[in-house]
């Protein structure tokens, strides 16, 4: 009775392991054909433009996870992405939102045929939101920001949110899709602050 | 007397804003009304000049080996044009890999032609109101050739079904400065970017309704252009570096698109914005 079992129990177990395997094998094997292909298909790119294709952690586990994370990976994420935010060493979140309004309508910065550089990174938020409402052309991937500061009452915590959400927005929401852009040096502090500005500045046609 | 220039102003303002809605719309109308008449005249289609060209080129004997493309076997047997292009990608014994028509043709000039593959693939995309390159050509005209079909990706070999499983992980896959994968902008239907709509290609009916136009003739570019100029376009956006022609990557996505496009018409070359 007791070596049935046994036996029962090491076959059950050897099936699991099997089966385990068989799974895990056959994901680990499209994940090493997906690379090679990537290796394969930008061989003529320099190393450095090359590096743009290695995924970090947070891309990874967004990718295999299609961007909903189970909540142990999630808050890994929020965690990490966390630590990574910056703040401007005066302490000032808003900067202006003059300049903030200009790199909110530009797209320019780190195609390929932006190099060497002509202008400064532009934050692009036009392509995916709305923000002031005279700009009718505006994207709809992402939430419209209307009157986002003078609906949050131009709040200091508010502002923090907003700066953090620019620089980081892994921090609040893992695999949010927005890019990291403080976080992966494509703006610059003073920048973010700019862009907070527009979005939160009472003088701002964002509020208007 | 200010308070009726006042209004007048903000009506101003108003049509102003409603004209600008109105002409994005008039564009997107525009276009629907050209597609409209080129189902009552398909030969007034431009994007058929280049599909012509094309077939001259499939014809015309080339490169040190002074061949023609008619032997070229697209899948269905050297010289078939026919229904080619609704069964690619494809696994080709010959080559050892899955390829797509653009990387079909690249091979055909190589092996048939005797033709060097750098100088064939070194300007595969015409630029805005120039004629379409030589392969971007040949690509029309064989789309063309399977007008009306509908797609019918085969998925029989191993390498066909590993393509497909990479394109689709391939689409998911985030990267690059911005974070981008396909998916980000591709996974929700009725989005834009500013104006420009953007297809749900996650999903079949939205996939069938896009995939099977391409090569399409560009009004705003004056020129046709192909899904391997497409996808690499999106790349680009997304800041990732200028992918090789023909690559795995490029093919493995496209594999996925037919596949999620499978039973859509091919109406190449359709007239897009």
């Amino acid at each position: 009775m007791r070596i049935t079992s046994l036996i029962a129990v090491a076959a059950a177990a050897a099936l699991a392991l099997l089966g385990w395997h068989l799974l895990f094998a056959q994901g680990t094997d499209i994940a090493a054909d997906v690379e090679r292909a990537i290796k394969a298909s930008w061989a003529r790119a320099t190393p450095e433009w090359q590096a743009r294709l290695v995924q970090d952690e947070t891309q990874k586990a967004c990718s295999h996870y299609r961007n909903v994370p189970p909540k142990a990976i999630a808050d890994a994420i929020l965690a990490r992405e966390k630590a990574t935010i910056k703040y401007p060493p005066d302490s000032k979140l808003m900067g202006d939102w003059k300049k903030g309004e200009k790199l909110a309508q530009s797209g320019y910065g780190g195609r390929f045929t932006d190099y060497p550089p002509r202008a400064e990174n532009g934050g692009n938020c036009y392509a995916c939101h709305q923000l002031d409402k005279t700009e009718l052309s505006f994207g709809t991937l992402a939430p419209s920001l209307l009157e986002y500061g003078k609906n949050r009452r131009y709040k200091d915590a508010e502002i923090k949110t907003v700066y953090e959400r620019i620089y980081n927005p892994h921090a609040a929401i893992a695999c949010a899709s927005m890019p990291r852009m403080g976080s992966s040096g494509f703006l610059t502090i003073e920048q973010i602050a700019d862009l907070v500005a527009y979005v939160m500045s009472p003088e701002s046609p964002v509020n208007k | 007397m200010r308070g009726a220039l006042s209004i007048l102003a903000i009506a101003a303002v108003l049509v102003c804003a409603a004209t600008f809605v109105a002409a994005q719309d008039d564009t997107e109308r525009a276009v629907e009304r050209y597609r409209q008449m080129l189902k009552e005249d398909p030969w007034s289609n431009p994007g058929l000049l280049d599909a012509d060209r094309g077939e001259t080129l499939w014809k015309t004997k080339r490169g040190p080996k002074n061949a023609s493309l008619d032997q070229c076997d697209l899948g269905k047997g050297p010289g078939r044009v026919d229904g080619a292009f609704a069964e690619l990608p494809r696994y080709f014994s010959d080559a050892g890999r899955v390829m797509d028509l653009e990387a079909r043709l690249v091979w055909c000039m190589e092996k048939l032609q005797g033709r060097d593959r750098a100088e064939i693939v070194e300007r595969p995309y015409s630029k805005a109101n120039q004629a379409g390159s030589e392969l971007e050509a040949l690509a029309t005209y064989v789309a063309h050739k399977s007008n009306g079909l509908k797609f019918a990706p085969r998925l029989e070999h191993a390498k066909e079904r590993e393509a497909l499983a990479v394109g689709e992980a391939l689409f998911f896959r985030r990267q690059g400065p911005m974070d981008f994968s396909c998916s980000t902008c591709h996974a929700e239907s009725g989005r834009r970017i500013r104006l420009q709509g953007l297809p749900f290609l996650g999903k079949p009916e939205e996939a069938r309704k896009v995939v099977g136009e391409w090569p399409a003739y560009r009004i705003s570019q004056g020129t046709v252009m192909t899904m391997q100029h497409r996808i690499t376009d999106c790349f680009w956006q997304m800041r990732l570096p200028l992918i090789d022609y023909g690559s795995d990557v490029a093919i493995a996505l496209t594999m996925y698109l037919v596949n999620q496009a499978k039973g859509g018409e091919i109406t190449a070359p359709q007239i897009k914005r």
